[in-house]
C-alpha cells in the first residue's frame, strides 16, 4: 500500500504547472491539474477498497524527519475511518472544483499559476489529513495557509487582494502561535507527538479536573483552530479572503481548509475527552461564533460575503458538535457543509461569471430564467444549509443540535434560532438574485457545461448526502453522543422553514418591507452592517499601537537614541577623551590601523610557523 | 595531505596567487573562483570522517608551532559535528560571493577578491581551531578583511559603519583575549582539548567566580559578533551600507562566529559561568527576537529590514544554546546553517533588486512580480524559509530551539514564539509593497533574473528544501556533538560544586614538566 501516492500526485502537478506551465497550452495545464487530483481520488478509492472495512488504524512510516534527544518525529501517515471520510471529501469535492475552475478561470491571466497553487493546496491538505503525528499535521496546516495566502492574493496587482492575503496569513500565524505552543507542551507532557502513542498514554486515565497540562494543551491547540477555522476572535480574515477567485473560496475557504480545525479536534478527541474544561470552551466559542456570524450575514450585500459569514457560522456549529463530545456529528456536518457550501460558492461563481463579475446582490434579480441550472442547483444548496427536512444539512445540523441539547439545553436553543437566521439570510440572497426583476446592466447568461455539471453533482450530494450516515460509520471510534428526538428535530427544522418564509415575504411578496425593517432597527442595523466594527477595533487597538511603538519608541527612541547614540557613541566619546589611540581610530586612519593588525597577525603566523618548523 | 589543512590553507594560497595577478583582467576573478571552488570540493571530504562520530574531532592536525621556554603553542585544528556544517556552509557561500561580486562590485575587484579569500581563511580557522591562541588569531584574521570590505565598497556612509563595526568587535575581542590569557595562566596550556581533559580529570579547577569572569570575557566578544541585544547597533549600519557581497558573507557566515564560540567555549570551559548567566542571556535573546522583529516591521529600507530580521533570527540561536537542552542546542546549530542559507539568499536577491533599481527604499518599488516573476518567486521561497515555513530549513531550527526552550521553561518559548508571528508580518508587508501591486514607471522595465543570476541561487534553494525535508543528512553529527558538549557542561557544572580549588600543586607540576 502506498499512502504517499495520494498527496504525491498533486505535488507533481504543482511542479509541472509551476515550472513549465507558462509554456504549456491550456488543455495541457488542465490535464495536469485535473488529472493529478483525479489520480489521487482514484488512489483514495483503491486504498479504501483494499483496507475496507478499515477496522484498524493503518500506518506507514517513511523516514525519520526530526531526531533530537528523546524526541523522534517520523514522516508518517495513517489511515482510519476518520481519515477515510476526510480523504473522500478533500479529493472528491476537490476534483469537482478543479473541473469547475477550467470554465471559471478560462479568461483569467495567470491560468497555470492558479492551477499550480491549487494543486499545491491539495498536496498540503492531503498531508494534513493523512498525518500520523501532530507535527506533520502542522506541516499541512502551515502549507494550506500558504496556499490560501497565494490564492487569496491571486489578483496580486490589486491592493484589496494582497491586503486580504496578508491578513489571512498573519491572523493565521497568531493562531499558529497557540498551536505551536500546544505542540511544545504536548512534547513536554507525552514525549511524543504520535497520535497513537499519545492516546495510549491517556488510556484509562481519569479526565482532568480543573485546569492542568492537558487542558492547557487542548486550549492552545484550539487557539490554532480558531485561526484556521475562523472562529471568534480570529475569524476576521475569512470574509476578506473572498478576494480570491470563487473556486478558491469554495475549495479552501468553505469545503476543506477551514474545516481543518474541526478535523484536528476530532483527531485529538482522546485529549479533549480528558480535558472537559477545554471542550466546554470549544463548545461555547462554537455556538457564540455561530450566532454572531449569522447576525452579520443578515445584512451583507455581497453574495460571497453572505456565504463567507455563513461559513463562519456553520463552522461554529461543527465546533459546537465536537465541543460537546459528539465528534462524529461535527465531522458529519463537515461533510454535508462541504457539499452544500461548495455548491453555494460555485453557484455564486456561476452567477458572478454570468454577470461579468458582479457580486452585489442589489444589482442582480430575476436570474432564474437566464440561469435555470444555477437556479435549481442553488435552490438545493440553500434548502440544504437551511436544514429543510430531507436535505443533507438537516440531518447533520440536527445531530449536532441534539447532542448540544444533551450537553446544555441553552446551546440547543441558540443553535436552533441561528438555524432560523441562517435560512433567512441564505434565502434572502437567493431571492434577491433569482426573483424579482433584473437590476443590473449585463446580459445574464447560463454558464458552460464544465461549470454547471459540477453544480449538478454537488446539488445531488447536498440533497441526498445526509443519507450517508457518518455518525454510524465512525461509531467505533466516536460514541454516537445524541439521541433521536422528533420533537426537537421539528423545532429546529421549524425555525429554518420560518426563516425561509420570512425571507420570501420580505424579498419576494412585499419587497418594501425589507427597507421598513432596516429603518426600524436603525443603529442596531448600522452596527451589524459594519460587522460590529471588529476590524476597526483590531486596527486601532493592536496594529496601530504596535506600529507606533516600533517606529517611535523602539527604533528612533531606544535603538537610535538610547543604545546607539547614548551608550555606544557616548562610550566612544568618553574613550576618545582618554586616549590618543582611539582618537586616531575615530579620525579616519583606522584603515591603516586595521592593515597593521592584519599584517601583524600574518607576521606572527609566519614567524611562529618558521620557529615551529625550524625545530 | 590532511584534508582539513588543505581546506584551511587553499584560500591563503589563493590569496597569494591572486596578489600576483594583473589588476585589470579576468585573472583575479578566475583565481578567486577556482580557489573557492576547490576549497569547497576539498571540504566535502570532511563530511565522511566527521559524520562517523560527531562527538570527536576528525581530520585533526596538530603541530607544535611555538616552542619557546614556558610557552608552547600548538597549531591544532579539527572538525567535529558542530564545526562540520559551519565549515561547509562557509566554503559553499564563498564561491557564491565571488560569483556575484563579478557584477555587484563595480571597482577594485582584485582587492575585493583578495579580502574574500583572506576572510575565508580566517573564518574556517575560527570554526576549526582547537587551540585558544590559534582561535584568537583567526578571529582577528577574519575581522580585518571584513572591515576592509565593508568600508572600502558600498554606500556613501559605509566608512563610518565599518569603523563602528571594527571598533565594536575589536573591543569585544580584547576582552576575549584577556580571558584566554587568564585561562592559560590557570590551565597551563592554550590547547582546548588539553584544557578540557585537565578539567574533566580534575587536574585543575576553576572556581565559580573565575568561571564567571572568563565567561564574561568570552561573552563580550561573542555577544558583539552575533550580535545579542543591546550590542547590535553596529549591525544595521554595517549590513545596510556594505556592498551586497560583503553583506552576504557578513550575515550568512560571519554572524555564526559568535554563536559558534558560545557553544564551543562558553558552554564547556565555563559551564558554571554559563549556567549562572543563562537567565539573563536568555532574556536578552528573547528581547532581541521580539525587538528586532518589531523594528523590522517599520523599516523603510529592504536591506535594513532584513538586517533587523537577522537580529531576531540569531536571538533564536542564542536562546537554544542557553536553554541547556538537547533540542535547544541541536536547533541552535541547525538554525545557524539555516539562517546562513535563507538570509544569504535574501541578501543576494536584495543585491539583484539594487542592481536593477539603484535603490533599496521599499517606496521606490512596487509590482516587481509582473515584469520579473522569477525574481519574485525566488524571493518568495527565501522569504518563506526565513519565516520558518515547514519543509524549509529554518523551521527545523526554530522548532527545535523553541521546543528545547519550552522543555526548560515554558514561558521562554511562549515569548520567543511571538517573534514567529511578527516575522510573517514584516516579511509579507515588505513583499507586498515591493513585489505586488501595480508597477511604477521605474519597475515596469525590470529585467528578470538571468541564468547567471540563478546560478548562485539554485544551490541555496535546493539546500533550503533539503535541510527542511530530510534532516537525517545533516542532523546525526550535530546531535552527537551537542550531546557531548552538553554532557561536558553538566559534568563540569557538577564538578565545580563538588570540588573546591585543590590541585594547585599539580598545576606547578605540570608547568615543570614542560
Amino acid at each position: 500500500m502506498n499512502l504517499w501516492l495520494i498527496p504525491f500526485f498533486p505535488l507533481i502537478g504543482f511542479f509541472l504547472n509551476g515550472l513549465l506551465g507558462r509554456r504549456l497550452s491550456k488543455p495541457l495545464v488542465n490535464l495536469i491539474a485535473v488529472g493529478s487530483v483525479a489520480a489521487s481520488f482514484v488512489c483514495v478509492l483503491v486504498v479504501l477498497s483494499k483496507l475496507w472495512p478499515i477496522d484498524n488504524t493503518y500506518t506507514e512510516h517513511y523516514f525519520t524527519w526530526i531526531q533530537s534527544g528523546f524526541l523522534q518525529i517520523g514522516f508518517d501517515q495513517m489511515l482510519d475511518r476518520l481519515t477515510a471520510v476526510m480523504l473522500l471529501i478533500v479529493t472528491g469535492v476537490g476534483l469537482i472544483i478543479h473541473i469547475y475552475s477550467i470554465g471559471y478561470m478560462a479568461h483569467e491571466g495567470g491560468y497555470y499559476r492558479f492551477f499550480s497553487y491549487l494543486n499545491l493546496f491539495m498536496f498540503f491538505m492531503l498531508l494534513l489529513v493523512l498525518a500520523a503525528n501532530l507535527l506533520v499535521v502542522f506541516v499541512g496546516w502551515e502549507g494550506v495557509g500558504l496556499c490560501s495566502y497565494l490564492l487569496v492574493g491571486f489578483y496580486f496587482r490589486e491592493d484589496w487582494a494582497t491586503n486580504a492575503g496578508n491578513k489571512a496569513f498573519i491572523v493565521n500565524r497568531v493562531g499558529d502561535f497557540g498551536f505551536s505552543l500546544g505542540i511544545f507542551l504536548a512534547v513536554a507532557t507525552f514525549h511524543t507527538l504520535d497520535f497513537g502513542k499519545m492516546a495510549a498514554a491517556l488510556q484509562g486515565m481519569p479526565a482532568e479536573v480543573g485546569f492542568g497540562a492537558l487542558t492547557l494543551i487542548a486550549l492552545l491547540l484550539f487557539v490554532g483552530a480558531t485561526g484556521k477555522s475562523a472562529q471568534i476572535p480570529l475569524y476576521v480574515w475569512l470574509p476578506d479572503a473572498m478576494a480570491g477567485p470563487t473556486p478558491v473560496s469554495a475549495l479552501i475557504h468553505a469545503a476543506t481548509m477551514v474545516t481543518a480545525g474541526v478535523y484536528m479536534i476530532a483527531r485529538m478527541s482522546f485529549l479533549y475527552n480528558h480535558a472537559p474544561a477545554a471542550s466546554e470552551v470549544v463548545a461555547v466559542i462554537g455556538v457564540a461564533t455561530a450566532v454572531f456570524a449569522a447576525t452579520i450575514g443578515l445584512t451583507q450585500n455581497d453574495i460571497k460575503k453572505v456565504y463567507a459569514y455563513s461559513t463562519i457560522s456553520q463552522l461554529g456549529y461543527m465546533f459546537l458538535g465536537v465541543g460537546v463530545g459528539a465528534y462524529s456529528t461535527g465531522i458529519f456536518h463537515l461533510m454535508t457543509h462541504a457539499f452544500f457550501k461548495a455548491l453555494l460558492f460555485l453557484g455564486a461563481g456561476s452567477v458572478i461569471h454570468g454577470l461579468g463579475g458582479e457580486q452585489d446582490l442589489r444589482h442582480m434579480g430575476g436570474l432564474r430564467k437566464a440561469m435555470p441550472i444555477t437556479f435549481v442547483t442553488l435552490l438545493c444548496g440553500s434548502l440544504s444549509i437551511s436544514g429543510f427536512p430531507g436535505f443533507a444539512g438537516f440531518f447533520s445540523k440536527d445531530s449536532i443540535l441534539l447532542a448540544a441539547y444533551g450537553h446544555a439545553p441553552w446551546m440547543f436553543w441558540v443553535g436552533a434560532i441561528t438555524a432560523g437566521m441562517t435560512a433567512f439570510y441564505v434565502f434572502r440572497a437567493f431571492f434577491l438574485a433569482f426573483f424579482g426583476t433584473y437590476r443590473g446592466h449585463h446580459h445574464p447568461h447560463e454558464s458552460p457545461a464544465v461549470m454547471t455539471l459540477p453544480l449538478v453533482v454537488l446539488a445531488l450530494l447536498a440533497t441526498f448526502g445526509g443519507f450517508i450516515n457518518i455518525p454510524e460509520f465512525l461509531s467505533r471510534s466516536y460514541p454516537l453522543g445524541y439521541q433521536e428526538n422528533v420533537g426537537r428535530m421539528a423545532i429546529s427544522a421549524g425555525f429554518g422553514i420560518l426563516g425561509i418564509l420570512l425571507a420570501y415575504v420580505m424579498y419576494v411578496a412585499k419587497p418594501a418591507l425589507a427597507d421598513t425593517v432596516k429603518n426600524a432597527f436603525g443603529a442596531v442595523y448600522t452596527l451589524i452592517f459594519n460587522k460590529y466594527y471588529i476590524d476597526e477595533i483590531y486596527q486601532a487597538a493592536i496594529v496601530k499601537p504596535l506600529e507606533g511603538i516600533s517606529r517611535f519608541v523602539l527604533w528612533h527612541g531606544v535603538d537610535e537614541g538610547v543604545i546607539d547614540f547614548g551608550m555606544v557613541n557616548g562610550m566612544a566619546h568618553l574613550v576618545r577623551g582618554w586616549g590618543s589611540l582611539f582618537r586616531r581610530m575615530q579620525s579616519g586612519s583606522i584603515r591603516n590601523y586595521a592593515t597593521w593588525v592584519l599584517a601583524g597577525s600574518l607576521l606572527v603566523i609566519f614567524v611562529l610557523g618558521l620557529v615551529g618548523g625550524g625545530r | 595531505m590532511n584534508l582539513l589543512l588543505a581546506t584551511l590553507l587553499l584560500p591563503l594560497i589563493g590569496f597569494f596567487v591572486l596578489l600576483l595577478t594583473p589588476r585589470d583582467s579576468k585573472a583575479p576573478f578566475g583565481v578567486a573562483l577556482l580557489t573557492t571552488l576547490v576549497t569547497f570540493i576539498a571540504s566535502l571530504g570532511l563530511i565522511a570522517p566527521a559524520a562517523e562520530n560527531g562527538a570527536q574531532f576528525r581530520s585533526a592536525y596538530d603541530a607544535l608551532w611555538v616552542d619557546a621556554p614556558g610557552l608552547q603553542i600548538h597549531f591544532h585544528v579539527g572538525v567535529d559535528g558542530l564545526s562540520l556544517w559551519l565549515v561547509l556552509l562557509t566554503t559553499l557561500l564563498l564561491p557564491i560571493a565571488v560569483w556575484v561580486s563579478q557584477t555587484m562590485i563595480t571597482e577594485r575587484h582584485k582587492s575585493f577578491y583578495a579580502f574574500l579569500l583572506l576572510f575565508e581563511f580566517g573564518i574556517i580557522g575560527v570554526f576549526t581551531a582547537l587551540d585558544l591562541f590559534v582561535f584568537y588569531v583567526f578571529w582577528e584574521v577574519a575581522l580585518v578583511p571584513m572591515y576592509l570590505m565593508v568600508g572600502g565598497w558600498g554606500g556613501r556612509r559605509s566608512g563610518p559603519a565599518a569603523v563602528k563595526f571594527f571598533v565594536y568587535t575589536f573591543l569585544g575581542s580584547a576582552f576575549m583575549l584577556s580571558a584566554i590569557l587568564y585561562l592559560r595562566s590557570q590551565a597551563g596550556t592554550f590547547d582546548y582539548l588539553e584544557i578540557m581533559s585537565r578539567l574533566n580529570a580534575g587536574q585543575f579547577v576553576l572556581s565559580p567566580t573565575q568561571q564567571l569572569w572568563i565567561f564574561l570575557g568570552f561573552f563580550a566578544a561573542f555577544a558583539v559578533k552575533v550580535p545579542i541585544f543591546p550590542f547590535h547597533t553596529w549591525l544595521p549600519n554595517a549590513y545596510t551600507e556594505a556592498a551586497t557581497p560583503a553583506t552576504f558573507v557578513l550575515a550568512a557566515a560571519m554572524s555564526k562566529m559568535g554563536t559558534y564560540g558560545l557553544i564551543r567555549y562558553c558552554l564547556t570551559l565555563t559551564s558554571a559561568g554559563a549556567h549562572r548567566c543563562a537567565s539573563w542571556v536568555v532574556v536578552l535573546a528573547i528581547i532581541g527576537i521580539i525587538y528586532g522583529a518589531l523594528i523590522a516591521l517599520i523599516q523603510p529600507n529592504i536591506k535594513r529590514l532584513i538586517a533587523y530580521s537577522s537580529v531576531s533570527h540569531l536571538g533564536f540561536v542564542v536562546l537554544g544554546i542557553f536553554s541547556f537542552s538537547h533540542q535547544g542546542a541541536d536547533g541552535a546549530v541547525y538554525q545557524m546553517i539555516a539562517h546562513g542559507l535563507s538570509t544569504g539568499a535574501l541578501f543576494l536577491l536584495v543585491g539583484y533588486l539594487e542592481q536593477r533599481r539603484g535603490s533599496l527604499e521599499i517606496g521606490d518599488f512596487g509590482g516587481v512580480a509582473t515584469p520579473a516573476p522569477g525574481l519574485a518567486t525566488a524571493f518568495m521561497i527565501a522569504l518563506l524559509a526565513a519565516i520558518g515555513l515547514p519543509l524549509l530549513c529554518n523551521f527545523i531550527g526554530e522548532f527545535l530551539v523553541l521546543q528545547g526552550a519550552a522543555l526548560t521553561r515554558f514561558s521562554w518559548a511562549a515569548w520567543a514564539a511571538v517573534g514567529v508571528i511578527l516575522s510573517a508580518a514584516y516579511m509579507f508587508w515588505m513583499y507586498q509593497r515591493t513585489f505586488l501591486g501595480k508597477t511604477n514607471e521605474r519597475t515596469a522595465s525590470f529585467v528578470d533574473l538571468s541564468t547567471r543570476d540563478w546560478v548562485p541561487l539554485l544551490p541555496l534553494i535546493v539546500l533550503m528544501v533539503w535541510l527542511g525535508v530530510y534532516t537525517q543528512s545533516f542532523m546525526p553529527p550535530i546531535t552527537s556533538a551537542t550531546s557531548h558538549i552538553l554532557d561536558q557542561t553538566n559534568m563540569n557544572n557538577q564538578y565545580q560544586v563538588k570540588l573546591v580549588l585543590p590541585a594547585a600543586g599539580k598545576l606547578t607540576e605540570l608547568a615543570h614538566a614542560h
